[in-house]
């Protein structure tokens, strides 16, 4: 019997088809796994190596950063100040911040704390409806709705201008930060809120008092990836700011972006041109400004979770 | 007398050989220095209470200790002579080995998918054999009565004890050479605990079964020799009916089998 | 700490005009993106037609249809989709089911997020430098639509991921102890059980790499094209690229103004429909329980 029952044993040392059907797949999910770092290293490399000849060889520092004059064009003496390509973005990222952190966190503080079943489900399935539009429809509306409104409302002549690319490029944020500071908010344990219950605490001190500083670093991050998005956009600022090279003195001015300016000229230059190349600088510039955001964003959540 | 399962003495019908078995989580030890014999045919008891390491034993029998990161496992371990540290194709070994562990878990394939799953991987692709395994298996479970009916559904919808039966089907349709068994009565009834038991007795015949009891009596139906795991350690080895007469050493093992802790 | 031991009415109403409040800001978010809907339907609806959908541009794009741009999407969005959605899958799979918790996992997670959150513009560039100039794909429907796909990626790893860590690991742990090996259990209890949920990351990607503009501005799309694209080393045309054309390179006659809001209107409504579809998905699928 039992020498029976050990001759029914096989080989446990030969590797069958499944055994070798086994590794080939996990070297392949390997690969997968590796593609996304693999991407964003590529990412820089490509760009590094399109702008590194203008970085090393014709870009001054002090004139990129501080001077306003874009003028790649120019036949005798093209200049490459990003100043003004700076505080484009910066501005209409500013105003859209403006308009769209009180509203996406206070829609996230309604979603989360104040609304429940049905209402809840469908106000979380339209901010991902808003989140679905894509930025060249933005930019349309920007262009032809919110154009001759903001003409005939403010009486200026201009309607692509800060305010306008500031107001599209919040809606655009909105859903971003309604999302992620909604699961922030969820993500404090109820039992806070319960002991906050049980001393008498409205809900509205809940939410204040105990909900909000709980989930803080999750709203922190939360805006961060909103200006992440703001700052990164294109084509929408593209069509609703006007498009024109300018230190903005209010809303009412015309900017332009770093990202616009990308969309705008790299049609019409030549390859290895020092326009060309400069606009890959200005890539440069939003890769590392924008890894630093998500970086930081990341870190941020990290600090949650380690707590 | 007392054996306490001295290695050379039986080493002919010896099924699994533990030496020096240590297994560590991070820095937690959940078992210490086992060193014990399983025989060919018996079935061996392993009782004592809750986190002693019983469980953590089984899945080093079964070499689990590859799918779980922090888990380390010290000393050696022989299945039918062989180590199983330096066996290629562990999916071989697991396929000897069939496990129920104390949750169940009816897969959510359909409850005959759930029992054929086994026998398919091992290449049994005929719908005929496949039908006569499936029907054998539930039959011993003592589950083939309450779904031959329904074969089509999902196993992981049936009820816990159900549920419990269709995993040890499962265990069966493997047609394994060590059976390892960790509480499987938790979420069944007593009748038909007691259905399975007599199965378990049936298929000694045929298979080397582990049985990790909380219940002292069922160790006491069941078991040929009994091991008593406590606080990381194994205490004592011994015939089972040793653990009723006072023929253990360990005075610690009595007290547990009185029911004086644990 | 905590005052209001007894709510009396007028912190009930202050209570009541809290939530109105948050409501409000809800809705004034919400609002907006109705009136688009409705100016882009009333002003864009009427253009629409068969013929609109099946013809060509005609008269320097002041007349006709969009029928080469919406082949040319379907063709950017099928490519993308071919060399994303694997490479998507098993990126999740090995985050889900292989990776260990340590640096290098926290590196391909933190890789993810930052591919999702590099700007389109600079994913563009990526397309030019990498596709177009160094594989020598030239500008054309592989250059474009591996720069979606890149750009995309982190939509099908994430949702995949998700549904593949909704799969409870007492399922994997039965099948291991049987002897099946990871791949055996991958394919014949996690995926089957999560295809639902990739798929809804799929229709996902697809609504999301339809609507982009800027990375295939550069990389494969053209703003008019005589001629459809016979394969993939073809140029394109492309509904976002169209509308974004229509609205600032072409100078349209009075009577062809609302051309734009129809082109629009269909652009929005092809991702909007995938989205709803991808929405009442998950929904069908959240009451649907295996176990």
């Amino acid at each position: 019997m039992s020498r029976e029952s050990t001759s029914k044993l096989p080989n446990l040392d030969r590797r069958d088809f499944a055994w070798f059907v086994d590794k080939g797949m996990q070297v392949f999910m390997f690969i997968g796994g590796i593609s996304a770092i693999v991407f964003i290293i590529g990412i820089f490399v490509f760009i590094t190596k399109e702008g590194l000849p203008f970085i090393t060889d014709t870009m001054n520092f002090g004139e990129f950063f501080t001077s306003p004059r874009w003028r790649p064009t120019s036949e005798n003496n093209p200049t490459y100040g990003a100043l003004a390509l700076i505080v484009g973005t910066a501005s209409v990222t500013g105003f859209a911040m403006v308009v769209a952190v009180p509203f996406s966190l206070g829609a996230a503080i309604f979603i989360a704390e104040f609304a429940t079943g049905r209402t809840r489900e469908i106000l979380k399935v339209l901010v991902e409806m808003l989140a679905a539009i894509p930025s060249v429809v933005w930019g349309f509306i920007g262009l032809s709705i919110m154009n001759p409104l903001i003409i005939d409302t403010f009486n200026v002549p201009v309607g692509l201008n800060v305010l306008n690319a500031g107001i599209i490029l919040g809606l655009m944020a909105a859903p971003i930060m309604t999302t992620i500071a909604e699961d922030a908010l969820k993500a404090v344990p109820d039992t806070y809120r319960e002991a906050a219950e049980a001393m008498g605490a409205t809900r509205w001190q809940i939410v204040w008092r105990v909900v909000l500083p709980a989930a803080r670093n999750g709203l922190v991050a939360a805006v961060l990836l909103g200006v992440g998005r703001g700052f990164g956009e294109t084509m929408a600022v593209l069509m609703a700011s006007g498009h024109s090279i300018n230190l903005p003195g209010g809303i009412f001015d015309s900017v332009r972006a770093l990202t616009a300016t990308i969309a705008a000229e790299l049609g019409e230059t030549v390859q290895g041109s020092d326009h060309y190349r400069a606009l890959f600088t200005l890539g440069i510039l939003l890769f590392i400004v924008t890894f630093v955001i998500n970086l930081t964003a990341d870190l941020v959540v990290r600090g949650v979770r380690k707590k | 007398m007392v054996d306490v399962g001295s290695p050379a003495s039986v080493a002919s019908d010896v099924k699994v050989a533990v030496r020096d078995l240590t297994i560590r989580y991070g820095s937690h030890v959940a078992l210490r220095d086992v060193t014990l014999d399983i025989r060919e045919n018996e079935i061996f008891g392993i009782i004592g209470p809750a986190n002693s390491g019983k469980t953590s034993f089984l899945r080093a029998l079964n070499r689990m200790d590859t799918f779980t990161t922090e888990m380390a496992v010290d000393g050696s371990i022989e299945f039918a002579g062989h180590d199983i540290n330096k066996i290629k194709n562990l999916y071989a070994l697991r396929k000897r080995i069939g496990v129920v562990f104390p949750l169940p878990v009816g897969l959510p394939l359909s409850i005959y998918d759930n029992v054929a799953l086994a026998p398919r991987l091992n290449g049994v692709r005929k719908r005929s054999e496949l039908d006569v395994i499936v029907e054998r298996c539930l039959q011993r479970a003592a589950l083939w009565d309450e779904v031959k009916d329904r074969l089509k559904s999902l196993g992981s919808l049936l009820s816990g004890g159900q549920q419990q039966r269709l995993t040890i089907a499962r265990a069966l349709s493997q047609d394994p050479d060590l059976l390892l068994l960790d509480e499987f009565s938790i979420a069944v009834d007593p009748v038909t605990t007691m259905r399975i038991e007599d199965v378990l007795k049936e298929l000694k015949q045929e298979v080397t079964i582990v049985l990790v009891t909380n219940l002292v009596q069922q160790a006491r139906r069941l078991a040929d020799r009994t091991a008593f795991f406590l606080m990381s350690e194994c205490v004592e080895i011994a015939e089972t009916e040793a653990y009723f007469d006072g023929r253990v050493q360990d005075p610690r093992s009595r007290d547990y089998v009185e029911g004086r802790f644990g | 700490m905590f005052a209001a031991t007894d709510l009396n009415a007028s912190n009930r109403r202050k209570q009541g005009l809290i939530k109105t409040l948050f409501l409000l800001m809800t809705i004034l978010l919400i609002v907006p993106v109705l009136i688009i809907l409705t100016v882009l339907i009333v002003k864009g609806g009427p253009v629409i037609s068969f013929e609109f959908l099946f013809s060509d541009p005609k008269d320097e794009m002041t007349a006709g249809g969009i029928f080469p741009a919406l082949i040319g999407t379907v063709w950017l969005v099928s490519v993308a989709l071919l060399a994303s959605v694997p490479l998507g899958i098993a990126a999740a799979v090995y985050l889900s089911e292989y990776a260990p918790d340590n640096w290098f996992t926290r590196t391909i997670n933190l890789a993810i997020i930052n591919l999702a959150g590099v700007p389109s513009i600079v994913h563009a560039l990526f397309g030019v430098g990498a596709f177009v100039l160094f594989f020598k794909f030239g500008t054309s429907i592989l250059a474009a639509s591996l720069t979606l796909a890149v750009m995309t990626l982190p939509i099908v790893i994430v949702a995949t991921r998700e549904s593949l860590q909704a799969v409870p690991q007492a399922f994997r742990e039965a099948c291991w102890n049987m002897g099946a090996t990871r791949w055996q259990t991958i394919r014949r209890i996690v995926l089957p059980n999560s295809i639902s949920g990739i798929l809804t990351g799929v229709i996902l990607e697809v609504s999301r790499t339809a609507g982009e503009t800027a990375p295939i501005m550069f990389t494969g799309a053209a703003i008019f094209l005589p001629f459809l694209p016979e394969g993939v080393g073809d140029q394109t045309m492309a509904m976002s690229l169209h509308l974004y054309a229509m609205a600032t390179q072409v100078p349209l006659p009075e009577h062809a103004a609302n051309l734009p809001y129809g082109v629009a209107l269909v652009l929005i409504g092809m991702v909007l429909a995938m989205n709803a579809i991808s929405i009442g998905f998950r929904m069908w699928l959240r009451g649907k329980k295996k176990w």
